[in-house]
């Protein structure tokens, strides 16, 4: 790691304005993703913000049904919720497929939205990558690309979101509120939070410089069936290959989100009215454009058979 | 332990010396390259003393205080200044386990957290929950179970162990709980879907199970 300074923040205007302040630096909450990154110089800040101390680790009740969820909440501590567990099913399954115990109980909603792409060049400090290192190309393309992105993908970069919980929220519509520096607050609907990787693909959500994320905002409950079923090369503790989330209503509607095959979670709305007629016709309208390599192909194919299963599982 | 002739230190002594050395080193060579046109001589030391923290916590009932590096992570403060090696040091990037301890009663991988975020917390090694003569009940149950070959994650399962029966115990789901709205249950799936964070590379993992097992199904 290289050296850092390290203060802790008291409140959230106050953590975002000292952001601003130094360039460079970084919040850290439960530091399960940033440690990692530090320790592999890939991150390298100046200077951590510690926002442990600024309280948002509750869970309340919105007037209108739904639920907001503190950005310190622990990703254990938002799946065990009695609420989560009976309103948001599907949040608590993503979120219990992803990472260990260990990671669970220290990792925060806030940074979960936050962490960084598995791709195996951004890693690699050896090759160069536009996400790590601007300009400096994508040794992804052409290369192993077996876990990474089939959609959405840009020339500059084909790094997946890791999360499993983001594909929740997603399909949920969460929101995601956030203070900035200047002590403005704003909500960020999750559609909008991820970016594309396009031609800067180490802009990777909508936050500016400092801007600090307060909360998560679920809607009122949707009812129906929650599924959330992750494919992956062993049966625990590992990143998706795919994963996907559905909401599914006994009329036969739904909705459905997509992890482990876009720079971000994958939803379309327009593809969710086609799944009164099966999984062939959400999955060949949702990953229409796909640009897949041979060496991930089967993604497609994968996403479509899981889809599948989930509507037999919700029939069932 | 064997120690150094003419200084009296062990070798680990030694070790954590030399580290803190190169540590040093680099903290001045790099706040210098980085900051030589903008920064006065006087403010270099600030830059120094801003990088090093005090810290108190609490480890196996006892408070320590402690100086430290920022960089420097809450198993390298169990290890390097507090001597306390029973938490092991393996991949150090949060995929193996072997550093699993508790702080405040909750299991976390300590190598993925800073000592200076635990100022005033309260943390349990392997160390605090038992010794020899007087073992943790699941330090005895991998003892009579076989739970481990070489040993050296074996740390790191108990500490987990004990944190997972107290989370079923807590009704924390899991990926392998059927009614998310149920009570979770000590089952074998479950035990072995909570233990996946912590790896044995000479595959104890069943004996792990019937210790698991064993302390899971013994009165409290």
């Amino acid at each position: 790691m290289r050296p850092f300074t390290y203060e802790r923040a008291t409140t959230p205007a106050e953590a975002a304005a000292a952001a601003a302040h130094t360039q460079g630096a970084r919040f850290i909450a439960g530091g399960t993703n940033l440690l990692d990154l530090m320790k592999l110089q890939i991150e390298t800040p100046p200077h951590l913000i510690d926002v442990n101390g600024l309280g948002l680790d509750n869970i309340e009740a919105t007037e209108d049904g739904g639920l907001r969820i503190g950005a310190l909440v622990s990703n254990t501590n938002l799946a065990a919720d009695p609420r989560v567990r009976r309103d948001y099913g599907l949040l608590a399954r993503a979120l219990l497929a992803g990472a260990s115990g260990q990671l669970r109980n220290k990792a925060t909603t806030a940074g979960n939205l936050l962490q960084r792409t598995r791709c195996p060049y951004f890693y690699d400090t050896a090759q160069p990558c536009n996400k790590r290192q601007p300009g400096s190309g994508c040794a992804a393309i052409g290369g192993f690309t077996r876990q990474l992105g089939v959609i959405g993908t840009s020339d500059a970069c084909i790094a997946t979101h890791p999360s499993d919980m983001a594909v929740a929220l997603r399909a949920l519509d969460a929101t995601v509120e956030t203070v900035r520096a200047d002590g403005a607050t704003r909500s960020i609907p999750m559609a909008d939070f991820h970016r594309l990787p396009g031609d800067t693909p180490h802009v990777e959500t909508a936050l500016e410089t400092g801007e600090l994320i307060t909360s998560v905002v679920l809607p009122k409950p949707l009812g129906g069936r929650h599924i959330y079923r992750k494919v992956r090369d062993r049966a625990s503790y590992a990143f998706a290959l795919v994963s996907v989330g559905a909401v599914l209503q006994p009329d036969g509607t739904g909705r459905v989100a997509l992890g482990g095959v876009a720079h971000k979670p994958w939803r379309g709305e327009a593809a969710e009215s086609e799944m009164p007629r099966g999984a062939n016709a959400v999955v060949g309208q949702l990953l229409a454009g796909a640009r897949p390599t041979r060496e991930n192909a089967f993604k497609i194919t994968l996403v479509e058979r899981t889809l599948a299963s989930i509507l037999v599982e919700a029939k069932g | 332990m064997q120690r150094t002739p003419d200084t009296g230190l062990s070798r680990r002594d030694l070790l954590a010396a030399g580290a803190v050395t190169v540590a040093a080193t680099t903290a001045g060579s790099s706040a210098r390259a980085e900051g030589a046109a903008e920064i006065a001589p006087a403010n270099e030391v600030v830059v120094a003393l801003q990088t090093q923290m005090q810290i108190s916590f609490t480890i196996n009932g006892t408070v320590k205080e402690l100086n430290v590096d920022t960089r420097t992570t809450l198993l390298d403060a169990l290890r390097e200044h507090l001597h306390l090696t029973g938490t092991k040091k393996g991949c150090d990037h949060g995929q193996c386990g072997a550093c699993t301890v508790m702080v405040d009663g909750v299991r976390i991988n300590s190598c993925l957290t800073l000592a200076v975020m635990h100022e005033g917390d309260s943390i349990t090694t392997i160390e605090g929950l038992g010794q020899p003569g007087e073992l943790h009940p699941m330090q005895a149950a991998f003892v009579s179970r076989d739970g481990y070959q070489c040993g050296y994650c074996t740390p790191g399962q108990i500490c987990s162990a004990v944190a997972v029966l107290n989370e079923i115990e807590a009704g924390v789901p899991s990926h392998v709980t059927g009614d998310l709205t149920a009570a979770p249950e000590a089952s074998v799936d479950e035990l072995r879907e909570r233990m996946s964070g912590n790896i044995c590379r000479c595959g104890a993992y069943s004996n792990i199970i019937d210790a698991i097992s064993d302390v899971s199904r013994s009165p409290a």
